[in-house]
């Protein structure tokens, strides 16, 4: 049970980062929405290589009595989880921008007065 | 009071080369030790912005212009594909230093060992490359973002 | 020659990103350096995949593997999964590619004289090459977490593309409402990548194939990828971002995202019928009704809503989500019918209509950015009688709106018959559907026509001028491909439709490709 720890929170960061992207107003809590629900996707591919009892997984600092590769943590959810990390500060960057130029068109940062664009 | 005061900029001048240091070590040794290009970059990046919050955005600004930066990114960016272009002969992004006697081009021993620094073939250039892009690319970020957020107004771009 | 085949894979992406960050130090040379190299770039690349895709139609699946000793040695040593990023292209993959390289260079010709006074511009080159790079690369990969970085690459790239017009708060507002919901559909997509690594330990589309099981997890990843990948190609009803970002971008920018929705409508095609394709038809035929009822919601929407805009550009763009619906009745038949033969006649109307729509669409798009470069306009209200001062323009508007209603000497017809005769076999009340939007959608446009070009010329329009002659080339293209796919469609059907079907319907060539027999 111990174990499912980790995607209990998973979920209730993605939950988290859902709810402020939908019902909150402000442009920049809607940002720090989007960056929740990414660090809940990031933790849970990390979680994903967990190998019970293993190691980190560099290969040249290995401790004698460990064997290869039996007990090291695999390492591809890591890259997986590093790209993603790189990814979510480029899109960090361009919508802080956005709410900049934003806030410098119309001098509010809430979304329901921004709405010019009706149906 | 508007700036900060002498002991912030003080201390935030001493504490940059050090951080510069850890992250240009962090860049460096990206195939032994857990970093590489984008952790080492974020790294020198955090320490520049440290100086962005501690001078005020205008006095850097003063120092740095942003068409430095933009041509520091591309001389990254593109080093980055000229090295994975240089083994296209067998295929794109192969490895063609490792194994030779050039600079990076020793096969390190399997197992646990100390680690040598001159191993890992064309990954350790590519880390430079790379880390070059993103401290220019960060620093350019956190300075504009800083310039544009400022109180007087921000410039017009 | 053959070396240059053997790696054009690699040099598909590997030119226009090189290009890319060439092109801000070009731009301190001078600024027509840098449009003529932005042309030169995208036209080689274009001849490139011209030649891959006639390797391809010879001989088949290809397949390069990256930083291996040979470029096709999937399995080094003695290992049994392949290793290494690896991509993988059959007809279909190569038929989008042609598609999305060939917007692209529109784009950039388009683009070399829509602008004249920005500021900005040698960033706007750099992030056109970072959307033809994203969109290749999404087609051309056979590595699932791959297809998520070139699905991100793209969909920052073009969002900032859509906001390039920063001091219009419309562009800033369909820009933002885009990035956030691309970048929440992409973290579905990893999610579901996650998911299915954890299950498998294999990120290759074709070892996935090989050894997918229908299990529960399976199936929350299929609906994960398809949710986030339909959010991305624009089918309702997550639609929404659609409208405005066609609707408020520079119309060159228009014309990009729209090939980047048609990748991500790629993305939906390969997850259905390779990724899962194994068992999707015998197991799930609920999928192809799914999509049915999403692409008739979207063709009912997008026609619609159509006939109450007043903005010239949103008109266009709720007819580009009409289209889109087309597209995905097309593949939801070919699901949902199995293995009758008609699912095949669906499977070409569908993946056929891709390329008209994007040429249809594309060609109103670029006419509605030449109205707008020559006479500052965009309210239909306030245009009229265009005719006589913009020859040029009226011939490309007409010749658009023909094709997207599906009149018959041109290409629009031709795709548009194909999912009526398949989708009628299937269930009538689809085709009628169809037929009917097609209908609406000539009225709309001719309605739209002869206010806008003719009727009485209105007093402050008195002096408008043709547009520059690179505008009028990007267009002039895109119709000269609209009348010669409409005047031979079996030729084109035979030579670029029939592989990428082939492909589509035939997942275990694609896996054997890769894992080699086994």
């Amino acid at each position: 049970m111990i174990y499912n720890i980790p995607y209990i929170a998973v979920i209730l960061l993605i939950m988290v980062g859902l709810y402020a992207v939908v019902f909150k107003r402000n442009i920049i809590k809607m940002v720090m929405g989007i960056t929740i629900i990414e660090s809940g996707v990031n933790l849970f591919l990390v979680t994903l290589g967990y190998r019970a009892g293993g190691v980190a997984p560099i290969f040249t600092n290995l401790p004698e009595e460990r064997q290869i590769p039996g007990q090291l943590v695999l390492p591809i959810p890591q890259a997986l989880t590093l790209t993603s990390i790189v990814i979510g500060v480029a899109v960090l960057a361009l919508m802080l921008a956005l709410a900049i130029q934003i806030y410098r068109q119309y001098k509010t940062l809430d979304v329901t007065k921004i709405r010019r664009l009706k149906e | 009071m508007d700036e900060t005061s002498k002991i912030i900029k003080t201390v935030s001048s001493v504490m940059f080369p050090f951080v510069t240091i850890y992250g240009l070590y962090v860049i460096l040794h990206g195939h032994l030790t857990p970093g590489g290009g984008f952790q080492g970059g974020a790294i020198v990046a955090s320490g520049c912005a440290l100086l962005v919050v501690a001078f005020g955005s205008d006095a850097i600004a003063k120092r740095v212009k942003e068409s430095q930066l933009s041509l520091l990114e591309s001389i990254g960016a593109l080093g980055f594909i000229s090295l994975a272009f240089v083994g296209i002969a067998t295929t794109f992004f192969y490895n063609s230093l490792a194994g030779t006697k050039f600079l990076f081009g020793k096969i390190p021993p399997y197992g646990s060992n100390p680690g040598y620094l001159s191993s890992g073939g064309l990954l350790p250039l590519m880390n430079l490359a790379v880390g070059t892009k993103v401290i220019a690319g960060l620093f350019a970020i956190v300075l504009i973002l800083a310039i544009a957020t400022r109180k007087k107004g921000g410039r017009s771009k | 020659m053959n070396s240059i085949i053997t790696h054009s894979p690699a040099l598909l992406i590997a030119i226009p990103l090189f290009a890319a960050f060439i092109t801000p130090l070009l731009s301190r040379i001078h600024r027509r350096a840098r449009d003529g190299f932005v042309l030169i770039v995208l036209a080689a690349t274009e001849l490139l995949a011209l030649l891959l895709a006639q390797d391809i139609y010879a001989n088949g699946i290809r397949k390069y593997v990256f930083g291996a000793t040979l470029p096709s040695l999937t399995h080094p040593g003695t290992m049994s999964i392949p290793v290494r990023i690896i991509f993988e292209i059959d007809g279909l993959s190569i038929f989008m590619v042609l598609i999305s390289l060939t917007i692209a260079f529109v784009a950039a010709i388009y683009s070399s004289s829509f602008f004249k006074k920005e500021d900005g511009l040698d960033r706007y080159y750099t992030l056109l090459l970072l959307v033809t790079v994203g969109m290749v690369g999404m087609e051309l990969t056979g590595d699932l977490f791959n297809f998520f970085v070139f699905l991100e690459i793209t969909s920052i790239a073009s969002c900032a593309l859509i906001a390039f017009w920063v001091d219009r708060g419309e562009s800033l507002e369909a820009a933002f409402k885009y990035i956030v919901i691309s970048s929440i559909g992409a973290l579905f997509v990893l999610m579901a990548i996650g998911f299915l690594y954890g299950q498998y330990d294999a990120l290759n589309i074709a070892a996935l194939a090989n050894s997918i099981q229908f299990t529960f997890i399976d199936k929350v990843a299929l609906v994960l990828l398809l949710a986030a990948l339909t959010m991305k190609a624009g089918i309702a009803p997550m639609h929404m971002w659609l409208p405005d970002a066609y609707g408020e971008a520079p119309p060159s920018v228009t014309i990009a995202v729209v090939a980047a929705t048609q990748a991500s409508l790629y993305g939906v095609l390969r997850v259905c019928f390779t990724l899962y394709g194994k068992g999707l038809r015998l197991n799930m035929a609920a999928v192809g009704w799914t999509l049915i009822g999403l692409g008739l919601l979207t063709i009912f929407i997008g026609v619609t809503m159509a006939l109450v805009q007043r903005s010239l550009t949103r008109t266009i763009a709720f007819a580009a989500v009409g289209e889109i619906g087309y597209m995905v009745i097309g593949a939801g038949t070919a699901l949902a019918a199995g293995a009758q033969n008609f699912a095949t006649v669906a499977l070409k109307g569908g993946v056929f209509h891709i390329f008209n729509d994007v040429l249809d669409i594309g060609l109103l798009f670029l006419v509605a950015g030449a109205i707008i470069y020559a006479t500052k306009e965009r309210d239909l209200n306030n245009l009229g009688g265009l005719a006589k001062r913009m020859k040029c323009t009226t011939v490309f508007f007409l010749i658009g709106l023909l094709a997207v209603a599906g009149m018959p000497p041109l290409n629009g017809f031709a795709s548009k018959i194909l999912i009526y005769e398949s989708t009628y076999q299937l269930n009538p009340i689809i085709s009628i559907i169809a037929i009917l939007s097609s209908i609406l959608l000539l009225a709309i446009f001719v309605k739209i026509f002869y206010s806008l070009f003719l009727g009485p010329e209105l007093p402050h329009l008195r002096d408008v001028k043709e547009v520059p002659k690179g505008m009028l080339v990007a267009m002039a293209i895109l119709a000269t491909l609209i009348i010669i796919f409409g005047l031979f469609p079996g030729y084109v059907l035979q030579t670029i439709v029939d592989p990428a079907v082939a492909a589509l319907s035939n997942p275990t060539s694609y896996i054997n490709a890769i894992l080699g027999g086994a």
